[in-house]
C-alpha cells in the first residue's frame, strides 16, 4: 500500500481533500440561506433546491455536453424555486417553516421524478484543477485535486461581503432585514427586496446542488443530499451571518464530514455514523454556547424570527 | 382566546361566512393542487384521469388496498401528533424522524433479554420504552429552548440528523445481529411478541394504539385544563405566567409526550411490521408528520383523517409504478403540491378571519 509510504500524513491529507470536496456545496447554499436571511426572511426549504439543482444541473450537462451550462441551469432552477418561496412567504400569516417544509417535498419530489431517466446516463462532470501536480505521492495528488467550483465559491465569498458592506444594494438588503418599519420609511420596496434576496439564496443552493452531481462522484442519484439543505441554515447561525466566516465554517463542516470517511481509509471504521453525525454535533454545541435566554443572537438580522 | 379569568375552553364561535370561507378554502386549495398536479401529470405524458383513477384505486379501492393505507396512516398519526402537541404550545418541533428511529431502536433490543415470557406485558414494554426515548429526544429540544435559548426548529432538526446517526451506529456496532449480513439489523424480537392483527380488519394493533392516543390527545386538548393551559402557554408566555401557570414544565411537558408519541410509531413499525430495528425505519415518516400535523391545522382528530389521506396516496404509489411506469416520487409531488396550496389557503383564511372580527 502506498498509505504506509506517508504513514500518518494520510489522515491529514485525506481530511484535506475531504474537507475542499465536502465544503463546496456548503460554502454555496450557507452564502445563499446567509443572503436571504440578511433580508430577513429564512428559507427551510433549501434542502429541496439543493436536489433540484443536482438532478437539473446533471439533466442540462448531459443533454448539452457543457457542464458549465448545467451548473447555470442548475442556479436558474434552485432561482425559480427561491422566487416561489419569496412569494408564498409575502402572503401575509403564512407559515414560513412549514413553506419551507413542503418545498422541500415538492423539491425532491420533482428531482426525483424528473431525474429518474438520469440514473443511467453519464455526463460531462466539472474540470477540476490539479494543485498536487508537484508532488509525486498519490495521496498528496488526490486530496489538491481541487474542482474549480471550489474557487468559485471563494470568490462569492468575499464578492458577497464587498456586496453587504460596500454597496448602496447590500445597505438597503441589510436595512429590510433588520428593522421592516425603517425601510418603510426609507421607501424600500420591502416585499420586493426579500423575494429577489430568496431568488438569489435559491440560485446559490441549485449551484450548490449542481455541485453534488457534477463533481465527485459525477452521477445523479436520489441519494445525493445528506441534509446539507437544512444544515445550511444551522451554518448561517455557526456563521453569525457573516460571509467571510460562512466560508470558514463550511470548510469547518466539511472537514468534519471528512472525518469519518478519512478514518474509515486508515482502517478505523467502528465510529464512522458518529463521525459523519460530527456537523449536527458540532453546530448544535456552537448553538447552545453561543446563545442564552440573557444574551440573544447579537448578529442576527433583526426580522429574523429565530429566536425569541 | 379573549377571557383568561377562568381557565376553562373556550369553544370558537362559528363567524358566519367566515367559517364557511375557512372550510371552503382548504378544499379549493386541494382542488387547485389537484389541477396543477394534473397538468404535471399530462406534461409527463399520462392521462391525469387514469392516474387519479389508479391512486383512488391503490388507496381505497379495495380491502388490500384499505390494509395498506391504514397500516401507513398508523404511524402517521402518531408523528402528525409529535408536530400538533407542541404546536398548541407555539412550538414548532420537526424532527420527529430522530425520536421516531430511536424509539423503534429502544423497543426492538428492550425486550431481547426476556425468552418466553406472556406477550402482552412486553408488548407494552416496547411501547413504554420506544416512547420513554422518543420523549427524551424531544425533551432535549425543550429543555434546549426554555433554558439555553435555542430554536427549538432547528435544534429538533439537527437532534434527527444525531438520532439517525446514533441509529446507525448502534444498529451496525454494539446491537447488530451478527446474522443480518445484507441488512444490518438487532437481533429480532421473539415471533410471539409481535403486535397481534386486529381481528376484522387484517391490519396490526398499531393502529387501534394511534387512534386511542389521536382521540386522547383530541379529548385532552379540547375538553381539560390542561389543553388550555397549553393554549395560553402558546399564545403568550407572559400571560401564562402572568396567572401562574409554570411555562418551562408546560412546554417540556409538551415535547417529552410529542417525542414520545413518535417514539411509540418507531416501536409499532418494529413490534409490528418490521420484528427488527434497521435502516427500514427510516423512511421519512417525520417528515410526512410535519405535513399531516400542518393540513389538520393540528387538530388530533383531523390529524387521522389527513393521515388516511396520505397513507392512500402513499400506498397507490406502488400500482401508478406497475401501471403507468410513474415513479415513486409522483405522489411526492402530488404531496408537496397540496401541502403549498393548503398552506397559502390557511393564511388566507387566517386574514379574513382577521378582518371579519373587526
Amino acid at each position: 500500500m502506498d498509505a504506509t509510504s506517508i504513514g500518518w500524513l494520510a489522515l491529514p491529507l485525506a481530511i484535506l481533500g475531504g474537507a475542499i470536496r465536502v465544503s463546496t456545496p456548503f460554502i454555496f447554499v450557507s452564502i445563499g440561506e446567509l443572503i436571504t436571511e440578511k433580508s430577513g426572511r429564512i428559507n427551510l426549504g433549501l434542502e429541496g433546491t439543493l436536489m433540484l439543482g443536482a438532478m437539473a444541473g446533471y439533466a442540462i450537462s448531459y443533454l448539452s455536453g457543457s457542464p458549465w451550462l448545467g451548473v447555470l441551469s442548475a442556479g436558474l432552477a434552485g432561482m425559480a424555486f427561491g422566487f416561489l418561496h419569496g412569494l408564498l412567504c409575502s402572503v401575509k400569516r403564512v407559515n414560513d417553516t412549514a413553506i419551507g417544509i413542503s418545498l422541500i417535498v415538492l423539491g425532491t419530489g420533482l428531482a426525483f421524478f424528473l431525474g429518474k431517466p438520469l440514473i443511467e446516463p453519464k455526463a460531462p462532470p466539472l474540470p477540476s484543477i490539479a494543485l498536487g501536480f508537484w508532488s509525486s505521492v498519490p495521496q498528496v495528488r488526490a486530496a489538491l485535486d481541487v474542482n474549480a467550483l471550489f474557487f468559485v465559491g471563494i470568490a462569492l465569498a468575499f464578492a458577497v461581503y464587498v456586496f453587504l458592506n460596500r454597496t448602496g444594494c447590500g445597505l438597503m438588503l441589510r436595512t429590510v432585514g433588520d428593522s421592516e418599519d425603517a425601510a418603510r420609511a426609507l421607501g424600500f420596496p420591502v416585499l420586493r427586496v426579500r423575494i429577489i434576496a430568496t431568488m438569489a439564496g435559491g440560485f446559490l443552493a441549485g449551484i450548490g446542488g449542481s455541485f453534488l452531481s457534477l463533481s465527485y462522484p459525477g452521477s445523479w442519484s436520489e441519494g445525493l443530499s445528506s441534509g446539507q439543505g437544512i444544515m445550511a441554515v444551522a451554518l448561517v447561525i455557526f456563521a453569525r451571518w457573516r460571509s467571510i466566516n460562512a466560508l470558514g465554517a463550511s470548510l469547518l463542516f466539511g472537514g468534519a464530514g471528512a472525518l469519518g470517511p478519512a478514518l474509515q481509509g486508515i482502517g478505523v471504521t467502528g465510529y464512522y455514523y458518529l463521525f459523519n453525525a460530527a456537523p449536527y454535533i458540532l453546530t448544535l454545541a456552537i448553538m447552545v454556547a453561543s446563545t442564552s435566554r440573557a444574551a440573544p443572537f447579537a448578529d442576527a438580522p433583526g426580522e429574523l424570527k429565530l429566536h425569541r | 382566546m379573549s377571557s383568561i379569568s377562568g381557565i376553562e375552553p373556550v369553544p370558537s364561535k362559528p363567524l358566519g361566512t367566515a367559517a364557511q370561507l375557512s372550510v371552503a378554502l382548504p378544499v379549493l386549495a386541494v382542488l387547485l393542487a389537484s389541477a396543477i398536479f394534473a397538468a404535471f401529470v399530462a406534461l409527463s405524458g399520462q392521462n391525469p384521469a387514469t392516474v387519479f383513477g389508479l391512486i383512488v384505486q391503490g388507496g381505497f379501492g379495495s380491502s388490500f388496498a384499505w390494509q395498506d393505507t391504514l397500516s401507513r396512516a398508523a404511524p402517521l398519526v402518531l408523528v402528525g401528533l409529535a408536530v400538533a402537541i407542541p404546536a398548541q404550545a407555539g412550538l414548532v418541533i420537526i424532527g420527529g424522524e430522530g425520536a421516531l428511529v430511536l424509539g423503534g431502536l429502544a423497543g426492538a433490543v428492550v425486550t431481547l433479554p426476556f425468552a418466553g415470557v406472556h406477550a402482552l406485558p412486553m408488548q407494552l414494554l416496547m411501547l413504554l420504552a420506544g416512547a420513554l426515548i422518543g420523549g427524551l429526544w424531544f425533551g432535549l429540544a425543550g429543555v434546549l429552548r426554555q433554558y439555553r435559548g435555542v430554536n427549538e426548529t432547528i435544534s429538533s432538526l439537527l437532534l434527527s440528523y444525531i438520532g439517525i446517526a446514533v441509529f446507525h451506529h448502534l444498529t451496525e456496532g454494539m446491537l447488530r445481529d451478527p446474522a443480518s449480513l445484507d441488512k444490518p439489523s438487532t437481533h429480532p424480537i421473539d415471533p410471539s411478541y409481535m403486535l397481534p392483527t386486529l381481528p376484522g380488519v387484517g391490519v396490526h394493533a398499531g393502529l387501534a394504539v394511534s387512534l386511542l392516543l389521536a382521540i386522547a390527545a383530541h379529548v385532552v386538548l379540547r375538553y381539560t385544563r390542561w389543553g388550555f393551559a397549553l393554549r395560553v402557554v402558546g399564545g403568550s408566555a407572559r400571560v401564562a405566567r402572568m396567572i401562574g401557570l409554570a411555562v418551562n414544565r408546560w412546554i417540556l411537558g409538551a415535547s417529552v409526550v410529542a417525542g414520545g408519541m413518535a417514539g411509540i410509531a418507531g416501536a409499532i413499525e418494529v413490534a409490528a411490521v418490521q420484528g427488527t430495528a434497521n435502516s427500514s425505519l427510516i423512511v421519512g415518516y417525520g417528515y410526512s408528520g410535519i405535513l399531516v400535523a400542518f393540513l389538520a391545522r393540528h387538530q388530533p382528530l383531523a390529524i387521522v383523517a389527513v393521515a388516511l389521506l396520505i397513507g392512500g396516496m402513499q400506498a397507490s404509489a406502488s400500482l401508478l409504478q406497475r401501471r403507468l411506469g410513474l415513479p415513486d416520487a409522483t405522489m411526492l409531488v402530488f404531496q408537496g403540491l397540496i401541502f403549498v396550496c393548503v398552506l397559502v389557503a390557511d393564511a388566507i383564511a387566517q386574514q379574513l378571519r382577521e378582518t371579519t372580527r373587526r
